[in-house]
């Protein structure tokens, strides 16, 4: 078992410095989070795919820009597995700048001088959204796995509840990869009108066989963990910080790839010349793990991991439509913009190729590009400037088609 | 044959704002009603489109390259990167009222089956492509005894993508045979200038450098 106390990091220490955030921090942001919040009382469920109907429930957001007078300039923005509704400010938790600040900004691809930018925690989230980490209002007591499992589709019907409440009827784009993406698609298939562009980047219509074989593997490490007791560690003032982190580890390599590890790592040791003849972390990729695990354990909740996983793999968009995956964007007159990149091997360029096909079945408007990087999954958060061209091109054009004009 | 009989206007050439200057962009933008929704098969860097969409035409394309599809997205346009040969059948019927085919035919590995997709997805189809009975080609091979190359095709014959070469005769017959119509059919010079049209066809197979044909489904399809 990993021992993530005794963590040596290769990272500046910049980022080290944010250590520190306690349990108690973390289970009030989930109650009480540092964000704007969107309640929704009992005459205002959330109907989820399970069948519970969800009352009542919050919606934890941020936004930024300004709306324009005829509300046509708004970009949704959805998160990936482990991001949340901080996107283009300092995280409350961690103090680190917003998850894409790179792409979002005066003069960025999505620029908040032109758009009103807004971005939710999914529900089934821990900062600030109902999930398992909020206060079940029923009992008193944190929801842990009392609370019912939910899907993408239960996400996305929550923002568009979110929306409703905000008088947005037409958003001018939806945005997200990974897990984001496949709200995007789920968007275009259940709210076509809703959605004026879309652009699903770095996933799939429908979770793979292996990407769920590597979501049990992070699922059985945090409940093999004997400080899980079974959802219930908030109550013994502990957390599965092991399985948890070894979880995170297990998803960060699935984030990357060989050359991308190769590349930043090689066969380095950490702080060392020789190997010590144990199973210390000898090498810079093992000591980045590690790190990676521990960072992550700090902000976030182990159970809302758990069903947060479960969405992405119940999400197959094709089942939903009779199995054929056109039926989901017939006639639909939204314009795509589909991204993939060369070494993402989670979500791999024929995943998006398929979806490409069955928007053309659909005569939908799309673009598709595949982007050339090594490094892997994680390559839509990073700073990959072919990827920011496009981004600014498709969204410049699709504010054109909408009738904005600049400046907005 | 089938272009003896045929009255050809000529199509209004005028220069864009956009600044096109190759005349046979022009020729094909000319054939295309303005509000129509157009596929640009092998659309390149996308130059074509832009052409289109400056006229109010709802265009779409197909890319093989990377880099050109990507050049073609971060222009704003909606291109996907795919192969005339194999992606074309993911289309459904009428999808468009033009497809076009610009300077692709002869790359493509089957071209019959993409002209009769072309024809399938679009009500109508653009096609141009470089004449091989154009008389330097002829001249290269009679005298020269090389497989011709010339300003606009200058790959040697070991290292280039168009695979499938044919003369304007040789296309014509391909229409006749799988019952395409011949709505327009204009040849251009070396210059980009139509080849008057009141000469014989075969006159057109001599001096055409390239043939572009505006096709529709013949009767009974």
């Amino acid at each position: 078992m990993v021992d993530v106390a005794s963590i040596t990091s290769p990272i500046p220490s910049p980022i080290l410095g944010s250590t520190g955030i306690s349990a108690d921090e973390r289970s009030h942001e989930a109650d009480h989070p540092h964000s704007l919040v969107a309640q929704f009382g009992a005459d205002q469920p959330l109907r989820l795919d399970c069948g519970v109907d969800l009352a009542p429930f919050q919606i934890a957001y941020q936004t930024y820009g300004t709306l324009n007078a005829d509300r046509s300039n708004a970009i949704l923005i959805c998160h990936a597995l482990t991001g949340d509704q901080h996107v283009f400010n300092v995280h409350p938790l961690t103090g680190k700048a917003g998850w894409w600040e790179i792409m979002i900004g005066p003069g960025r691809p999505i620029d908040t001088d032109k758009y009103f930018i807004i971005c939710s925690n999914v529900i089934g989230g821990c900062m600030g959204s109902t999930g398992p980490a909020s206060t079940n209002p029923a009992t008193g007591k944190l929801w842990g796995l009392d609370f019912p499992v939910i899907t993408i589709p239960d996400m996305v019907r929550a923002q568009a509840m979110l929306l409703d409440r905000l008088g947005i009827d037409t958003l001018l784009c939806v945005i997200g990869g990974s897990m984001g993406g496949m709200q995007v698609l789920q968007w275009t298939a259940a709210y076509p009108q809703r959605v004026f562009s879309a652009m699903p980047v770095a996933c799939a219509t429908r979770h793979s066989a292996q990407n769920i074989a590597f979501h049990e593997l992070g699922r059985q490490a945090v409940m093999a963990d004997p400080d899980w007791h079974h959802g219930r560690y908030f109550e013994r003032s502990t957390q599965p910080h092991r399985g948890l982190a070894v979880a995170r580890m297990a998803g960060h390599i699935t984030y990357l790839s060989d050359a991308a590890l190769h590349r930043k790592f090689g066969r380095r040791m950490q702080d060392r010349d020789l190997p010590t003849f144990s199973f210390d972390a000898d090498f810079q990729v093992e000591s980045y793990l590690r790190y990676q695990g521990s960072s992550f354990v700090e902000r976030f909740d182990a159970n809302s991991y758990l069903y947060l996983t479960r969405a992405m793999d119940y999400f197959d968009i094709a089942a939903d439509h009779q199995g054929v995956l056109a039926k989901a964007f017939a006639g639909i007159k939204t314009r795509f913009c589909v991204v993939s990149f060369t070494s993402d091997w989670l979500f791999p360029t024929s995943e998006s190729r398929a979806l490409v096909h069955a928007l053309n079945a659909s005569s939908a408007r799309v673009s598709f590009a595949e982007i050339e990087t090594d490094r892997g999954h994680d390559a839509f958060l990073l700073d990959v400037p072919e990827f920011f061209d496009i981004s600014r091109a498709f969204l410049e054009s699709a504010g054109k088609a909408r009738g904005l004009t600049s400046g907005a | 044959m089938a272009l003896q009989d045929q009255t050809l206007p000529l199509p209004g050439i005028v220069p864009d704002r956009t600044g096109s200057d190759r005349t046979d962009h022009l020729l094909v933008a000319s054939m295309v009603e303005s509000g129509s929704r157009v596929l640009d098969v092998g659309c390149g860097d996308g130059e074509l489109l832009q052409l289109l969409e400056s006229r109010g035409i709802d265009g779409r394309g197909i890319e093989l390259s990377r880099e050109g599809v990507n050049r073609c997205v971060a222009k704003g346009l909606a291109v996907v990167q795919g192969d005339a040969d194999t992606d074309l059948v993911n289309y459904p019927d009428d999808a468009f009222d033009y497809v076009i085919l610009s300077q692709t035919l002869q790359a493509t590995r089957q071209p019959r089956m993409v002209l009769e997709n072309l024809l399938r997805i679009g009500r109508r189809a653009i096609v141009s492509f470089p004449n091989f009975g154009f008389w330097k080609m002829r001249l290269q091979l009679l005298i020269g005894g090389h497989m011709p190359r010339t300003e606009n095709l200058p790959a040697t014959w070991y290292d280039t993508a168009n695979i499938h070469f044919c003369t304007i005769k040789d296309f014509v017959e391909l229409c006749d045979e799988i019952n395409v119509k011949m709505e327009r059919s204009v040849a251009l010079d070396l210059y980009g200038r139509p080849v008057p049209l009141n000469l014989p066809w075969w006159v057109w197979n001599m001096f055409g450098e390239q043939g572009v044909f505006l096709l529709s489904r013949g009767a009974g399809k």
